[in-house]
């Protein structure tokens, strides 16, 4: 197709995609993320949908939204506000008001600015029509129309029709950034194999949105952003739950141990399943309970016979698994349990991000159960703690809770091909036939227990949730035994920290302030401290992945800095938790519970205060 | 195969239910009957939940595991899953398998997994010293119901079937041949076998089954199912169970025109749940309890099912290594 406009070179984009949740935004955002991957931009994409599959049409309710931020420098995060807005109806537009660039680009479907879909949006009038967006580039595209109009002669009825809107919007944001169409193209062939008719009328009226976007004089350029410099190498997108389901699958090949999940569906952590689900042919058995407690329990069976046993869960889910994660505790079985952290408490936000369940992980349990907590930090990195999870509670025999989020489990990124083989070696500690077998008695080093797997002659023996004697496993109520063996399991989990890599942090190794975060929230504490540094500021991240135990420099760490910020999306949860490791050293705290991940503008700001005072 | 015996069955923990407890009695049916089952001591695993019953696998020099309350199915169901060439027993009670395990309970009698299921039902909770059960008849005053229970029971029977359960027996723990009988063919049985034993809880709910099992009364208040054999009981075996109309009705051969052919003959393997579910229901005075294998049909089983899946898709696979997963569709080369 030939461009009539000239071609502006960007550096990065924030482009987001809004409508109806039936509109199939997140389909059009995701077309928009590959077609960019393959043009090798970076890039990270944030889809942020409400809790209901179909809330009421045309609501702010029902919004549902989908965010891309490309670059060919380094990209982050899916980027704070956007660039580039298409709003599928008044609501979309009403609900994303306030996370667009002051003067960006806003795409409407006119079509949809009708007294009905505005009444409600709970707009009274047209909020185009008065000085709401004064200042923006506002391109009112009549799409429903132009779609009926392409689809015409296609036979097809109007519902069909009516959703292929997307396509059009696809077009239209394709032709501004000067992306090829192929990819689209070939992803509806393969998703409508059955169906040419659907096929041929979503590539036309995504045609009709390119042309349209050409011939109209409302967009004055279109913009191009070039390759960024990734590091050589083969890469593909991944989203953080499919990255997990990967990296179970890489250390059960690696373990020689056959994968098993037992989990019920939840939100956000439901595509962990699916995705193993789909991979029988590498050996794995998923398991849908009868609910989140069964999900666990099954598991914990499955890992008494052998398996590489794991559970996925959300925060609900891990409060229902709280008694079976105590027993995996006592027993002494690996295990790891995923949970992919929402809004809390109770049902909370659903499809809201949130790191609210640090301390239910660490200790939402009864009785003193202490587990392992790793948190992965960002979608690609969700293969690598799922496989290090994998591998310290097979070799250590005690569970795992890996901590992932809403916003890393839905979001992607580029991510540079692993190899199975890149990958630590991982040796189970598992008794043979003809040994001498007691089943609680310890390596001296990691005081990690050997199993018996049901089958192998001669090991027989119970295992179970009373307390257990020291060395035979039997079964005791006696005063002191009970106090050593608590004490055992806590110097276990503490052991860990022997065989885990030093605490590593970007930036200045002394300076004026240290930021502290863990897990998800990475990518937008990174992006901040990279531009601080750039700016000259003594600054420096530490973003934690091993919660516990804490990496061993960890104290040596803060000594180094001034002042020290820990930045989470809850109250406080890590910081107080550092208060208790650390006691004397201060510690300050930035917040954020509102279900979204920390903008770079919001941190840029309270870091460079707390920088010059 | 080495000759196995009921000691080699035996654990050297010391067995701690109350003198006269009906668990001994069972305890002892099951050591006995395994040896027979010729298969290797370290393919037998016992999972249990939490109660009296649910100490049962501390007892048995076999693998084990004493779970944690009501999920015991859950647990057997990944051990069955993981390796399904283990012999998977569950040990559980009145109260961990209808209370508060009843989710996971009618969950493994609908999937069928090959697991056998020892439901030890005393109509009572023990452990926790004397409240009512899922299982107590109604009115029955307890510590926790003084005024008398206002809850209907359940009927193990009723949950079981309706549950689609492809297997389901009754015994009473004072017949201990009844017992071993049962164990061996549940043990033969592929799906989820249920055994209901009638077990006597001495200290809180003593003689409970009473008109069911007491000497005097046995005879009369006990019918022995056997596939195919006509249901007869009495002390002269000449009673039996007809229907009449849709309803069952007790009958004396020779009494009012009742001859032997009469008698309804027992067919387990019928797909039909409704003379499963009647028979079951029987209960003094009006009729004797139906023991023996109630139920026993063929039905697809979970792990089967399960596996025949997974070797399918092995067989047909796109990749079989995860390296080949990892690389497959959309990728790009970025140069250096």
């Amino acid at each position: 197709m030939n461009k009539t406009n000239k071609v502006v070179d960007l550096e990065k984009v924030v482009i987001k995609f809004a409508g109806d949740s039936g509109d199939g935004m997140q389909l059009t955002g995701t077309q928009f993320t590959d077609t960019s991957a393959l043009l090798g931009n970076d890039l990270a994409t944030f889809p942020d949908y409400p809790a209901e599959i179909r809330a009421p049409q045309g609501t702010v309710a029902g919004v549902s939204g989908f965010q891309i931020h490309i670059g060919r420098i380094d990209i982050n995060t899916p980027g704070d506000i956007a660039d580039v807005l298409v709003a599928m109806n008044p609501a979309a537009l009403k609900a994303n008001k306030n996370w667009i660039k002051k003067g960006g680009t806003i795409i409407v479907n006119i079509d949809t600015f009708t007294k009905r879909d505005l009444d409600k949006a709970g707009y009274e009038t047209s909020p185009l029509e008065d000085s709401s967006f004064e200042g923006y580039n506002i391109i009112q595209a009549p799409i429903t129309k132009l779609t009926r109009e392409a689809l015409k002669d296609s036979g097809l009825d109007g519902k069909s029709i009516g959703r292929s809107k997307n396509m059009f919007a696809l077009g239209v944001v394709y032709w501004m950034f000067n992306r090829p169409m192929e990819q689209t193209e070939k992803f509806l062939q393969k998703k409508f194999a059955n169906k040419p008719e659907v096929v041929a009328a979503n590539i036309k009226v995504m045609h009709a949105g390119y042309n349209f976007a050409d011939t109209i004089e409302a967009l004055p350029s279109s913009y191009t952003v070039l390759s960024a410099n990734l590091k050589p190498g083969t890469y593909r997108n991944v989203m953080g739950n499919q990255a997990i389901a990967w990296g179970f699958l890489a250390a059960s090949e690696r373990a020689k141990k056959e994968l098993f999940l037992g989990s019920y569906p939840i939100t956000p952590a439901s595509d962990i399943l699916h995705e193993l689900a789909k991979h029988k042919n590498l050996g794995v058995k998923t398991f849908q309970a009868e609910d989140e407690i069964a999900g666990i329990c099954s598991a914990i069976g499955a890992s008494f016979a052998g398996s590489l046993a794991i559970t996925t869960t959300s925060g609900p889910g891990l409060a229902l698994k709280g008694e079976g994660l105590g027993l995996a505790i006592m027993a002494e079985l690996p295990l790891v349990v995923v949970n992919v952290q929402r809004g809390g408490p109770s049902t909370g936000l659903p499809t809201k991000t949130e790191q609210s369940d640090l301390m239910q992980a660490l200790y939402g349990r009864n009785g003193e159960s202490p587990s392992v907590v790793l948190a992965s930090s960002t979608p690609g990195n969700c293969f690598d703690w799922a496989y290090m999870s994998s591998k310290i509670t097979l070799e250590h025999n005690t569970p795992v809770v890996l901590l992932s989020d809403g916003y890393l489990g839905n979001g992607a990124e580029p991510w540079k091909i692993k190899s199975t083989f890149d990958m630590p070696e991982i040796h189970p500690s598992i008794a043979s036939e003809g040994e001498e077998y007691q089943p609680y008695a310890r390596n001296k080093k990691t005081l990690a227990r050997k199993l018996a797997l049901p089958g192998t002659k001669g090991l027989e023996h119970r295992l179970g949730g009373l307390e257990k004697e020291d060395v035979t496993g039997n079964v005791s109520y006696d005063a002191e035994n009970h106090e050593k063996m608590v004490g055992i399991r806590a110097e276990k989990i503490k052991r860990i920290a022997n065989i885990i890599p030093n605490q590593e942090i970007f930036g200045k190794e002394k300076g004026d302030l240290l930021v502290i975060g863990w897990g998800g929230t990475h990518g937008s504490l990174y992006s901040v401290v990279d531009s601080l540094l750039k700016q000259g500021k003594k600054i420096a991240l530490c973003q934690f992945n091993y919660i516990n135990p804490l990496p061993k420099n960890t104290s040596e760490i803060f000594k180094n800095y001034k002042q020290i910020i820990v930045c989470e999306l809850n109250s406080g949860q890590f910081a107080n938790y550092l208060r208790m490791n650390f006691q004397g050293t201060i510690f300050q705290q930035y917040n954020k519970i509102q279900g979204f991940p920390f903008t770079t503008i919001e941190l840029e700001s309270h870091f460079k205060t707390l920088l010059s005072k | 195969m080495e000759h196995l015996t009921n000691k080699d069955f035996t654990s050297d923990q010391e067995v701690k239910w109350c003198p006269g407890c009906g668990d001994y009695a069972i305890l002892r049916a099951m050591q006995k009957a395994l040896p027979a089952l010729e298969r290797k001591k370290e393919e037998f695993v016992f999972i249990s939940g939490i109660g009296c019953s649910s100490r049962f696998p501390y007892y048995m020099n076999t693998y084990g595991f004493h779970t944690i309350h009501g999920r015991a199915p859950a647990f057997a169901t990944g051990v069955k899953l993981a390796n399904p060439k283990l012999s998977v027993w569950q040990i559980t009670g009145d109260g961990d398998a209808l209370a508060i395990g009843g989710n996971h309970f009618i969950h493994a009698l609908r999937r069928n997994i090959d697991i056998n299921i020892l439901l030890f039902n005393n109509e009572i909770y023990g452990l926790t010293k004397g409240q009512f059960s899922p299982t107590s008849k109604k009115g029955i005053k307890t510590k926790s119901n003084p005024h008398g229970t206002t809850d209907e029971p359940f009927s193990p029977s009723d949950l079981a079937i309706g549950a689609q359960g492809s297997f389901f027996a009754r015994v009473v723990d004072t017949n201990p041949k009844l017992m071993q009988k049962i164990f061996t063919e549940a043990e033969e049985h592929r799906g989820t076998s249920l055994i209901e034993i009638l077990q006597n809880c001495v200290i809180f709910n003593d003689k409970t089954f009473a008109s069911i099992t007491g000497k005097e009364v046995k005879q009369n208040a006990q019918l022995i199912l056997e596939n195919g054999k006509p249901m007869l009981f009495g002390p002269d075996l000449n009673k039996g169970i007809i229907l009449n109309g849709f309803k069952l009705e007790v009958a004396t051969i020779g009494e009012k025109n009742v001859k032997e052919e009469d008698i309804l003959i027992h067919n387990a393997h019928e797909q039909d749940q409704s003379l499963h579910t009647m028979l079951a229901r029987m209960r003094p005075p009006e009729f004797p309890a139906a023991l023996g294998i109630i139920r026993s049909v063929r039905r697809q089983t979970f792990d089967d099912g399960v596996l025949s899946q997974l070797e399918y898709e092995k067989e047909n696979a796109k990749f079989r290594t995860v390296d080949e997963l990892l690389k497959s569709g959309e990728t790009w080369e970025i140069k250096s």
